[in-house]
């Protein structure tokens, strides 16, 4: 059948790289067959989809030969991004990684503890995603995420004990406990939020992308070069919001990438049951922007694919848009029985584990040791547990903090013709506003 | 004294008033703060090559080019928040809506991502964005484009919300607007546009601006208070004068700011002539002339000389027909017979 000759050519053509040998000093060439392959998705170039492909049958999905997604789960997939990464960048993604993971499983723990409390979403499962993606960024891009957003606190620079403060409602939390579990914000760390509304995220996060613009184009400050990445949902990608965005980004050749986590379900709604057309990547295309598809259990694949998308936004050719594959181990948040999956799709990703997958990469390509694993973890251990010493012993927000912060304006009257806050002028008692 | 010199019969000048429209007033605001600031720039739709829709915009983009003047596709859930998103990175935004019922499809964005973001991230966000356009009733466009949105925006902490009625207001509010770190509401209204108002060379001069959170008192009066804001404080001061003929001074209150709102200016007001009546556009239940009655209730009580009156919309959708339009909302005569009411002349 035409598509299985068009998935197993797909392979060989990656087979080179693996059968040369292809060593760590060979990066340059070995995988340059895989970005060829890659690259194609980026200048829009229709893409080929591979129906009835081997491992996800199971739901009929389809995934697309785009080559970073083309080995079947049966081979490591990881063996084909063989010299991508050093032994300093591996260990990195493995830490952060382990932190996400460690620091979600201690979140539920808390929960059912009492300390953390109200809507909390876990980001189980889904690691490579945020690992891979913000990892790839510079200290100076933003990004923007949904309820979902612990993981993307952490990848991104946000200390473990203010994330974990803000869940347990300490005024040491990064938004003084006023946020919340899914209103994690950081001004010094570039994450704008933390949104309960799925697709809100997203026009916040193409207007940071517009301030970059703008601030080049009209401020003339080159030194802005800041790209922004927005995390959101399969869900979401059904929603009015989304399309507008993809249209206007496109339109304006906006410096943003847009991530789908796409773990299959809303909730309790199966993608396939809530969308017409299943594959997201494609309708990047229907807004002339390049759509593209990763496995996201797999670290190093997402990353080669954020690298691209995101130098692709800072070059200023515009948006890219990334369907990751993954999912997440738990419910949708710890209040959701997650009684509509079935244990054998679980099942299926279970053996997927990008943490497991990656750790096997790392040992088998000499990257690490076991040793040098199990420090990391211990490490990770301890930071997790200080968090939450840090975060029970913090003091809750004082009653004062309770009207604070509504306006940046401190009286909320306005700044007067000497640029000054009226509420300073003392002369600002008269009743009315005669000029 | 000086032989030979005439002196010529004094001339009586021509007093010249200087008159502005609104639409002028909010058109020269705009264009001074952006000449002032680069981060202030426009976004919606037809604000750009269709000079604006209402044509506040008009000449904008001729002056300065289409990276500050953006014409928007028809997507105000998208733009709006795009504007939120800029205005967390400090650049100023002045989002334009068609009309405030078109800001329904981005309400989510004015309340969830610009209000409420400098308390949810605990003082770090602030978002210095205006939402501008057209609130209240037009004449006969229906129920869909005829809604007075001050109530509602009223209520949500971390908005401002401003009502211009005069030229004066409209520069001086804006402009302290634009200025302002706060995300706010300005509603304006479309009849209001080509009305001509008085201003002085203070209200021309490029600083100019208005407090936001003061009332002011339009005229003064002793018997009965008329609180209004936008298109009514017309109504109310027209109504003011019948009233005089009868020999009730009434005091009118132009409110200009319904978040915060200036219970001080209400309440002293009160206080001296013991009657009140609000009056509004929009629709009564927990309206804005609910709060004003609210406020004078708690603080002014014993003042209180008659039960408050409100007057505001008749509680239906804007029906079309013009007579219809007419009866569902308030005349001068029926502000003249609720101030009688107060002060008991009438039934």
């Amino acid at each position: 059948m035409a598509a299985s000759s068009l998935a197993s050519r797909a392979v060989a053509s990656l087979s080179p790289s693996i059968s040369t040998g292809a060593s760590r000093d060979d990066a340059g060439s070995s995988s340059v067959v895989g970005f060829h392959k890659r690259s194609s998705a980026f200048t829009g170039r229709r893409v080929r989809i591979s129906s009835g492909h081997g491992s996800s049958a199971a739901h009929g999905r389809r995934s697309c030969v785009v080559a970073a997604t083309a080995a079947p789960v049966k081979e490591s997939p990881l063996k084909i991004a063989d010299a991508l990464v050093t032994r300093e960048e591996g260990l990195e993604l493995y830490e952060d990684m382990i932190l996400g993971r460690c620091f979600e499983d201690m979140c539920a723990q808390m929960y059912y503890r009492s300390k953390m409390f109200g809507f909390v979403h876990l980001y189980n499962g889904q690691e490579a995603v945020s690992t891979g993606f913000i990892k790839s960024l510079k200290k100076d891009d933003y990004i923007c995420s949904t309820y979902r957003d612990h993981v993307h606190a952490l990848s991104k620079g946000v200390p473990a004990r203010q994330v974990m403060s803000e869940l347990f409602g300490k005024a040491t939390g990064c938004c003084r406990g006023q946020g919340g579990s899914m209103h994690m914000f950081s001004k010094e760390h570039r994450l704008l939020g933390g949104f309960a509304f799925i697709g809100e995220g997203i026009p916040v996060a193409t207007g940071a992308a517009f301030n970059t613009k703008y601030s080049r184009e009209v401020l003339k400050d080159l030194s802005v070069d800041a790209v922004t990445l927005a995390f959101f949902g399969d869900g979401t990608c059904n929603n009015g919001q989304f399309f507008e965005c993809l249209n206007m980004a496109a339109l304006w050749k906006l410096p943003i990438v847009y991530v789908v986590e796409n773990n299959l379900w809303a909730i309790g709604m199966d993608h396939f049951r809530a969308t017409s057309v299943p594959e997201i990547w494609k309708k990047g295309e229907a807004f002339g922007m390049p759509g593209v598809h990763v496995d996201g259990m797999d670290v190093l694949k997402v990353r080669e694919v954020a690298k691209e998308a995101i130098a692709r936004a800072r070059r200023g050719d515009g948006p890219t848009l990334v369907e990751c594959e993954t999912y997440r181990y738990r419910g949708h948040s710890l209040a959701d029985p997650d009684e509509l999956r079935k244990p054998e799709q679980k099942n299926k990703y279970a053996v997927r584990d990008p943490i497991a997958a990656f750790k096997k990469y790392l040992l088998e390509n000499g990257l690490a040791s076991e040793a040098d694993l199990k420090t990391i973890e211990k490490k990770i251990d301890e930071i997790v547990e200080d968090a939450v010493e840090f975060a029970d012993a913090s003091p809750l927000p004082p009653r004062s903090q309770l009207l604070e912060n509504v306006f940046a304006d401190p009286r909320g009257f306005g700044i007067g013709p000497d640029g000054k806050y009226r509420c300073e002028d003392p002369a600002f008692t008269a009743g009315t506003a005669e000029v | 004294m000086f032989p030979g010199i005439v002196r010529s019969s004094s001339r009586h000048l021509p007093c010249r008033r200087s008159l502005m429209t609104v639409r002028d007033a909010l058109n020269s605001a705009i264009d001074e703060e952006m000449a002032a600031d680069p981060k202030v720039f426009v976004m919606g739709e037809e604000v750009g090559e269709y000079q604006g829709a209402y044509k506040v915009t008009k000449g904008l983009l001729q002056k300065y080019g289409p990276d500050r003047v953006l014409d928007t596709p028809i997507t105000e859930a998208g733009f709006t928040g795009i504007g939120v998103g800029a205005a967390f990175q400090g650049l100023k935004p002045i989002v334009e809506f068609m009309t405030f019922n078109f800001a329904m499809q981005a309400i989510d964005h004015i309340i969830n991502s610009a209000a409420k973001t400098y308390y949810m991230s605990g003082g770090q966000i602030a978002v210095p964005i205006v939402f501008r356009g057209p609130n209240g009733a037009a004449a006969g466009v229906g129920a869909q484009h005829s809604q007075c949105f001050a109530a509602w925006y009223g209520s949500c902490p971390g908005l401002k919300v401003v009502t211009p009625y005069s030229a004066e207001d409209a520069r001086g509010l804006l402009k302290a607007a634009i200025r302002d770190p706060d995300p706010v509401v300005f509603l304006e209204n479309e009849l209001l546009y080509g009305e001509n108002f008085p201003v002085s060379s203070q209200v021309r001069d490029p600083n100019f601006t208005l407090p936001i959170g003061k009332a002011k008192v339009e005229r003064e009066g002793t018997d009965v208070t008329i609180t209004a804001f936008s298109k009514m404080v017309g109504f109310a001061l027209k109504a003011a004068d019948e009233l005089a003929k009868d020999g009730i001074k009434a005091e009118v209150i132009n409110l200009r700011s319904i978040r915060p709102l200036d219970r001080e200016t209400i309440n002293a007001s009160v206080r001296k002539t013991y009657r009140l009546v609000a009056v509004e556009e929009g629709w009564p239940q927990h309206g804005v002339c609910a709060e004003v009655c609210a406020s004078v209730q708690e603080e002014t009580f014993d003042y209180l000389d008659a039960p408050i009156e409100r007057i505001s919309g008749a509680d239906i959708p804007m029906p079309y027909a013009a007579n219809l339009e007419r009866l569902a909302l308030p005349q001068i005569e029926d502000i003249v017979r609720a101030a009688k009411r107060a002060c008991y002349r009438s039934k």
